[in-house]
């Protein structure tokens, strides 16, 4: 079908949203809750774009692309919009793991310390409450990837979900037991999609710690998961010659990011051997 | 043995477009987690699913009907359902005439195998037999998946033949999210024997009784192959038991305590005149070895490829040096063949990759580049331009059928080999948590919460008729061997049925009790059904 976005004509594919069609034409809209092996849950208003003629903006996200739509990426509603969500993101919420909302801030101009020297925080202690992964909710945002991933769009264990309503809104297990007290199986699959650091393996939260997590040094090599037989790729993230990290890519059509516990934990026996 | 080729007929993806799923004899949800995603996303579509299994496991939990079969009775179930499909009228009488045969012969086996009978022997209700009969053969799709309930027993062959008897007569094969698939259990399961890992197979699974094949082996590699199959795992044991097996190599296995009834794995491989072992650690069979070889890890510090069960071969990089001494297993290889007088090069996993693509045509387009591109690709794949197959045996539905007609294996029931008596009443079945793997010796090294040691789990009712509390520690005695366990309940358990893995041998060694009865055309042994009983220990009993 036919649309027009940012005064340039484009077809666009049945049932594609308003960010397929951005994406299928090169054009870039910021996200944060959006992923693609994930449903929509537009809850952090970074995609929003204007269509003409409606009233409030639109979540690019989720908003099926209509015929003849008229949509904007960027305008000063638009920009204003995201500023405000970044500000108040930022003002709220520890970033400091968070890559991809550091440049996003710094184009939209947002001030997250104009709410004054004292804003409103979610700021708490991690909770460290087992060896394999820890969770700093001082660093959510809310965007709800962690229980998406926990739940229908992947592994359907659903430990963990959001608790809570308006600035007291939080992601928990249930009853806000610990880790190891709840459904939990460790598959690590929220860790693979939170955008922000607030859930973390304990191995890297540990090496960050010590000031000793590099990046810089770190290669990435994908090969094949050494357990079952179901063939999951793993990337294999080395620094000084250990692993500290294994992930899956989002394109696998085996794994779509998913791995089990044994795929994204079980590689100490390498570095034991080391 | 039916199709030709052995391997998984299906691709994940169609796990998520078929209408029924019969997942027999495996606990996918814990053993093969990253598949079950695939199957629940079948699920949300609205697939429904029969889970057969003796333990309601966390995969029957997600199933429409939990078909609690009895250790053992597969073969019986699966011939009611063949007879009840007959009998109301469901086969797909089209496949069956053009791309099967043997029909009648089926027909005739399976007769005896009425619902009333059937339930009876299986512990299955006629009613829910009935049901899986009939939603299976009138779904649209369906695909029959199985794991090592159906493969660890001393019919563990029969058992597969009677499940792929039951696609035949429906006709859920050779199509778009219809396909009988084993799962298998440990990464390179099936690219092993695609390698030609297995007695009878060359690379390729090419017949190594088939002159023409083997002649083609001859000339490319200038020797005369041997013209007779080898012997499979059990078979050497029982070799060495003769006195005709006196030196193995051992690539990384760890026999003495992944092997059913220990106390005589350990015996003959003790008994060997010269034992060698190559692993990554220095494991219970290394610690008898006279040479140890340190390797690499095979997915993380090696070169190669795996092939998974949808048949995807994916490969392996090295991500990093191996530690030591350690060395990847083809430059071991390689070394040893310079040793014996044969001079192969250089090793190198790409050249030994493209000699098998020369060698085996259904691997002949899968060049590392190709690989890399589409993230593995799935046999067969003929040529450079061809993208691999997602599911297997089209062909059936050709008309005329092109190639050898699919034949049905009338098969019969045969109970365990290791009876339940009075002395020995409970039926003990082992298999893997999710959090662990085989004997350990890979998953001790990481921290993982959910872990809690080995344990024999029993029923509730069990557990209140012996008088044992959760975490009591208890004698489990079998017919070959002893062992001490602290009990855990599991309600997921029938009375009579009791679980234990084999993950933590330096703790429990649970095949001290297992039965190396076993198929001999699969060398399987049955780890799937051990007669046991169980006892207070003495402490405990003084105490009560």
């Amino acid at each position: 079908m036919s649309a027009t976005i940012d005064g340039r004509p484009i077809e666009a594919r049945a049932g594609a949203t308003i960010l397929d069609a951005c994406r299928d034409a090169g054009l870039d809209v910021p996200t944060l809750c959006y992923l693609e092996t994930l449903t929509p849950v537009n809850a952090c208003r970074v995609c929003v774009v204007e269509v003409e003629g409606a009233r409030v903006l639109a979540p690019a996200c989720s908003r099926r692309i209509e015929p003849g739509m008229v949509v904007r990426t960027r305008s000063p509603r638009v920009d204003l919009s995201r500023k405000l969500v970044l500000e108040l993101l930022g003002s709220s919420v520890d970033l400091s793991t968070a890559p991809t909302l550091e440049p996003l801030m710094r184009e939209y101009g947002a001030d997250p310390g104009r709410f004054g020297p004292a804003p409103a925080t979610v700021r708490q202690s991690p909770k460290v409450d087992n060896d394999l992964y820890m969770r700093d909710y001082s660093k959510c945002v809310l965007c709800y990837k962690c229980v998406e991933a926990c739940g229908t769009d992947a592994q359907h264990t659903f430990a963990i979900a959001a608790a809570g309503r308006g600035f007291d809104a939080h992601i928990s297990t249930e009853f806000d037991v610990v880790l190891p007290e709840s459904a939990c199986v460790y598959c690590g699959n929220c860790i693979a999609v939170c955008p922000t650091g607030a859930l973390m393996a304990k191995h890297e939260y540990d090496l960050r710690e010590a000031g000793a997590w590099k990046p810089e040094v770190q290669t990435a090599t994908d090969t094949t998961c050494p357990y079952c037989g179901v063939g999951c790729t793993l990337t294999v993230h080395v620094q000084d010659r250990r692993i500290v990290k294994v992930t899956s890519p989002l394109e696998s059509e085996v794994t779509r990011g998913n791995l089990c516990v044994k795929g994204r934990f079980g590689f100490e026996y390498v570095n034991k051997t080391g | 043995m039916v199709f030709g080729m052995g391997g998984g007929t299906s691709s994940y993806q169609e796990m998520e477009e078929t209408d029924c799923v019969l997942l027999w004899g495996s606990n996918a949800r814990e053993t093969h987690p990253i598949f079950f995603h695939h199957l629940l996303k079948g699920l949300e579509r609205g697939a429904r699913m029969f889970a057969v299994d003796p333990r309601r496991t966390s995969s029957a939990q997600w199933a429409d009907v939990w078909v609690g079969v009895d250790v053992g009775t597969d073969i019986p179930l699966a011939n009611a359902v063949g007879r009840e499909i007959i009998a109301a009228g469901l086969v797909n009488h089209d496949f069956v005439t053009h791309a099967t045969e043997g029909f009648e012969a089926y027909r005739a086996s399976v007769e005896p195998w009425t619902l009333a009978r059937a339930a009876s022997v299986t512990g299955v209700p006629a009613a829910v037999i009935r049901q899986m009969a009939h939603e299976y053969a009138r779904a649209r799709r369906a695909m029959l998946c199985w794991t090592l309930g159906i493969t660890e027993h001393h019919h563990a062959v029969d058992n597969v033949l009677a499940l792929i008897n039951l696609a035949l007569l429906t006709g859920h094969v050779g199509r778009w999210g219809s396909g009988i698939n084993p799962l298998r259990g440990q990464n390179n399961v099936q690219g092993g024997g695609d390698m030609g890992a297995l007695p009878d197979r060359l690379p390729g699974f090419q017949h190594v009784e088939n002159d023409e094949v083997r002649q083609k082996f001859d000339r490319a590699w200038g020797v005369t192959i041997p013209p007779k199959r080898g012997w499979h795992l059990s078979g050497m044991f029982d070799a060495m038991e003769r006195g005709e097996l006196r030196a193995v190599y051992v690539i990384g296995e760890n026999p003495i305590q992944s092997e059913a009834d220990q106390h005589r794995a350990a015996r003959l491989m003790d008994g060997l005149d010269f034992l060698v072992v190559q692993d990554l650690f220095l494991t219970d069979t290394a610690e008898r070895a006279d040479v140890v070889l340190p390797a690499a890890a095979g997915a993380f510090e090696s070169e190669g490829t795996v092939t998974s069960s949808e048949r995807r071969v994916q490969r392996c990089r090295r991500t990093l040096d191996p530690p030591g001494e350690a060395r990847e297993d083809l430059a071991i290889i390689f070394d040893l063949a310079r040793a014996l007088g044969h001079d192969w090069g250089r090793p190198d996993a790409e050249s030994v990759w493209n000699e098998l693509r020369v060698l085996s045509p259904v691997h002949a387009g899968m060049s590392y580049g190709r690989l890399d591109e589409h993230r593995g690709l799935r046999w067969p794949c003929y040529d450079e331009s061809h993208p691999g197959e997602a599911f297997l045996h089209a062909r059936l539905w050709e008309r005329p059928v092109k190639g050898r007609r699919a034949p049905f294996h009338a098969v019969e029931h045969t109970a365990p080999a290791d009876a339940l008596s009075d002395e020995y009443p409970i039926r003990l079945t082992t298999g893997r948590r999710l959090a662990e793997y085989n004997t350990g010796v890979q998953t001790r090294a990481y921290a993982s919460p959910t872990r809690r040691g080995e344990t024999i789990d029993l029923s509730p009712e069990d557990a209140r008729q012996y008088g044992i509390a959760p975490g009591e520690l208890v004698r489990i005695v079998s017919r070959r061997g002893e062992v001490m366990a602290p009990v855990y309940i599991d309600a997921t358990l029938r009375p009579g049925l009791a679980f234990m893995t084999f993950h933590f041998p330096e703790q429990v060694q649970t095949n001290q009790l297992t039965i190396d009865a076993t198929d001999p055309r699969a060398g399987t042994a049955e780890f799937k059904a051990t007669a046991i009983r169980i006892e207070k220990a003495p402490a405990a009993a003084a105490a009560t």
